[in-house]
C-alpha cells in the first residue's frame, strides 16, 4: 500500500517539479505571464467599460465584514490618527495632475458621494457583502486635472507589510469606472480600522488585494516601472500575483 | 465505414489536450482550495460557522506547484483553463457534424428501466462490450452524456462566475448558480465528480486491453476491428 501511494506521490511530484521547471524557463515563464494579458484583453472585450458589478440589498449585507491583510497598521503615526478621529488625515492627489490636492476627510465628505452594496471577493476564495460610501475617484481626478500622459493611478497606503508600505494600482478604465470610489463609510458607519480606516479603495470588478486600504496618496503616473518592483502592486511584486485581478 | 478510425482525429486531439489541461486544472485547483478550505452556499461567506463543508488540506505532493503558492497555482489554473474551455467549445460545436453525434443520443429504448437493468447486469458480469455497432454500452452512454454536456460545461460556467469582472459582464451567471459562493461550491464538487469519472475511465481502460486502447486513442484504430 505504501508502494502504491509512493508511486502516486512520485508521479505527482514529478509533475509538480516539471511544472516548476517550465515556470522557471524563459518561454514557460512568458507563457504564464501572458495569461494575465489574455484574461484582461478578453474580459475587457466582453464587458462594457461601465458594466457594473452586482449591487445587492441591505438584506444581503454580511453580518460582519472580515478584515484581511493588514488589520491594523499599528504605527505610532497611525495610532495618533486613530486617537484624533483622523482629523488630520490628508489624502494627496498628485503626480501627473495639473492641480495637486491635499484633502481632509471633511472636504471629502462634502463632495459628491456614491453608496453601493457590493460583494468583496478575496483571491483566497471567500466573499463578503458590505455597503460602501465614498467619493468617485473620477471626481477627484477631475478636480486634480488629470494630464493626458497619465496611464495608471497608484494608491499609496499607510500600512506596512514586511516593512514596505502597501501600494496598488489600476489603469484608467478601472479608475474612471462609476463604482470606483474612495470609500470612507462601511455599512453606514465610518470605516473600521480593520477595513482600512479612514479611506480605502473600492474597485468592484477586481479581487480584494486591489482594494487598497489606509490610502494616503493617489498618484497619477505614465508607467508603473518606477513604482517599487515595477509590477504595480505589493503582492504583484512580492509573490507574483496578477496585476489584472478580474478573475 | 470500415475504413473510418474508431476515434476521429478531433476526438483524439481533444482527448490528449484534456489529459494535459484537466491534470493541470485539477491539481492546481487543490492548491487554490488550500488558500481557503471552506465552502459556502449563496452569495457570500467567509466565517467557519457559515460553511457547509470544511475541506481537508491537500498535502503538497498532491498539488501544482508542489508547495503552497496561491499566486503560482492561479497562473497554472488560468493558463490551462483556456485550452480546456476552447477545446470543449470546438468539440461541442463540431460534434453534430461528426459521426460521433449518434453516440450521445439517447434512443427511446435507452430510457426504459428494462434496458438500464439489463446493462447493469452486463456490468456485474464484467461484460463492458457495447452492443454491435454502438460506441458505448448504456451506462457508459449516460456517463459520457453527463460528463460532456453537464460536468465539463459546469466547470467553465462556475469558474467564470468566480470572476468579479465576468459578474459585471454577465450578471446572469450569478443568478444561474444562486451566488458566487454557491458557484464555488459547485466548482469544487463537480471537479471531484469528474475526478471520479477519470478513475472509472482509467479502470475501464485497464480492464479492456490498455495497450490497444492507448494505441487506438493515438492512431485512431479501426472502427470495425472487433468484428474483423
Amino acid at each position: 500500500m505504501i508502494g502504491r501511494r509512493g508511486i502516486l506521490a512520485s508521479l505527482l511530484g514529478g509533475m509538480a517539479a516539471g511544472c516548476t521547471k517550465v515556470a522557471q524557463s524563459g518561454p514557460g515563464g512568458r507563457l504564464l505571464a501572458a495569461v494575465e494579458d489574455w484574461n484582461r484583453t478578453v474580459q475587457r472585450a466582453l464587458s462594457k467599460r461601465t458594466a457594473l458589478a452586482r449591487e445587492f440589498t441591505r438584506a444581503d449585507i454580511s453580518a460582519s465584514f472580515r478584515g484581511n491583510g493588514t488589520r491594523d497598521p499599528g504605527t505610532p503615526a497611525y495610532q495618533a490618527h486613530v486617537a484624533s478621529g483622523f482629523a488630520d488625515w490628508r489624502l494627496a492627489i498628485e503626480g501627473l495632475v495639473d492641480r495637486p490636492l491635499s484633502l481632509s476627510l471633511e472636504q471629502l465628505r462634502a463632495m459628491p458621494q456614491r453608496t453601493q452594496i457590493t460583494r468583496h471577493d478575496c483571491v483566497e476564495g471567500w466573499s463578503a457583502i458590505g455597503e460602501w460610501t465614498g467619493v468617485p475617484l473620477a471626481h477627484l481626478l477631475g478636480l486634480g486635472g488629470l494630464r493626458d500622459d497619465a496611464r495608471y493611478i497608484v494608491f499609496h497606503c499607510a500600512d506596512r507589510l514586511s516593512g514596505t508600505p502597501y501600494y496598488e494600482s489600476v489603469d484608467l478604465i478601472d479608475a474612471f469606472h462609476p463604482q470606483t470610489i474612495v470609500a470612507h463609510r462601511l455599512n453606514g458607519a465610518p470605516l473600521p480600522v480593520q477595513n482600512g480606516a479612514p479611506l480605502r479603495m473600492r474597485i468592484e470588478r477586481q479581487l480584494g488585494y486591489k482594494q487598497a486600504k489606509y490610502v494616503e496618496r493617489i498618484e497619477a503616473v505614465a508607467t508603473l516601472a518606477q513604482i517599487a518592483g515595477g509590477k504595480g502592486g505589493y503582492w504583484e511584486d512580492r509573490l507574483g500575483y496578477e496585476w489584472y485581478a478580474g478573475i | 465505414m470500415a475504413d473510418q478510425p474508431r476515434h476521429s482525429l478531433l476526438t483524439r486531439l481533444w482527448h490528449w489536450l484534456n489529459v494535459v489541461a484537466i491534470t493541470l486544472l485539477f491539481f492546481s485547483g487543490l492548491n487554490i482550495s488550500n488558500a481557503h478550505p471552506r465552502l459556502y452556499w449563496g452569495q457570500a461567506g467567509f466565517d467557519p460557522t457559515e460553511a457547509w463543508l470544511m475541506v481537508p488540506r491537500f498535502p503538497a505532493w498532491m498539488t501544482i506547484p508542489g508547495y503552497y503558492s496561491l499566486a503560482e497555482a492561479r497562473l497554472w489554473h488560468l493558463l490551462a483553463a483556456w485550452p480546456f474551455a476552447f477545446g470543449l467549445l470546438v468539440f461541442l460545436v463540431a460534434l453534430p457534424f461528426t459521426r460521433h453525434r449518434g453516440d450521445f443520443v439517447l434512443r427511446r429504448r435507452d430510457l426504459t428501466l428494462g434496458a438500464i437493468r439489463e446493462d447493469i447486469g452486463h456490468h456485474l458480469k464484467l461484460d463492458f462490450e457495447p452492443p454491435a455497432g454502438a460506441a458505448f454500452n448504456l451506462l457508459q452512454k449516460y456517463l459520457y452524456i453527463g460528463v460532456l454536456f453537464v460536468g465539463l460545461p459546469l466547470m467553465i460556467l462556475t469558474g467564470l462566475t468566480l470572476s468579479p469582472a465576468m459578474n459585471g459582464a454577465f450578471p446572469w451567471l450569478i443568478d444561474l448558480f444562486g451566488g458566487r459562493q454557491s458557484a464555488r461550491s459547485l466548482h469544487f464538487v463537480t471537479a471531484w465528480a469528474l475526478f471520479g469519472f477519470v478513475v472509472l475511465h482509467l479502470l475501464a481502460v485497464l480492464a479492456s486491453g490498455p495497450l490497444r486502447q492507448l494505441r487506438e486513442m493515438i492512431t485512431g484504430g479501426r472502427a470495425m476491428e472487433a468484428d474483423a
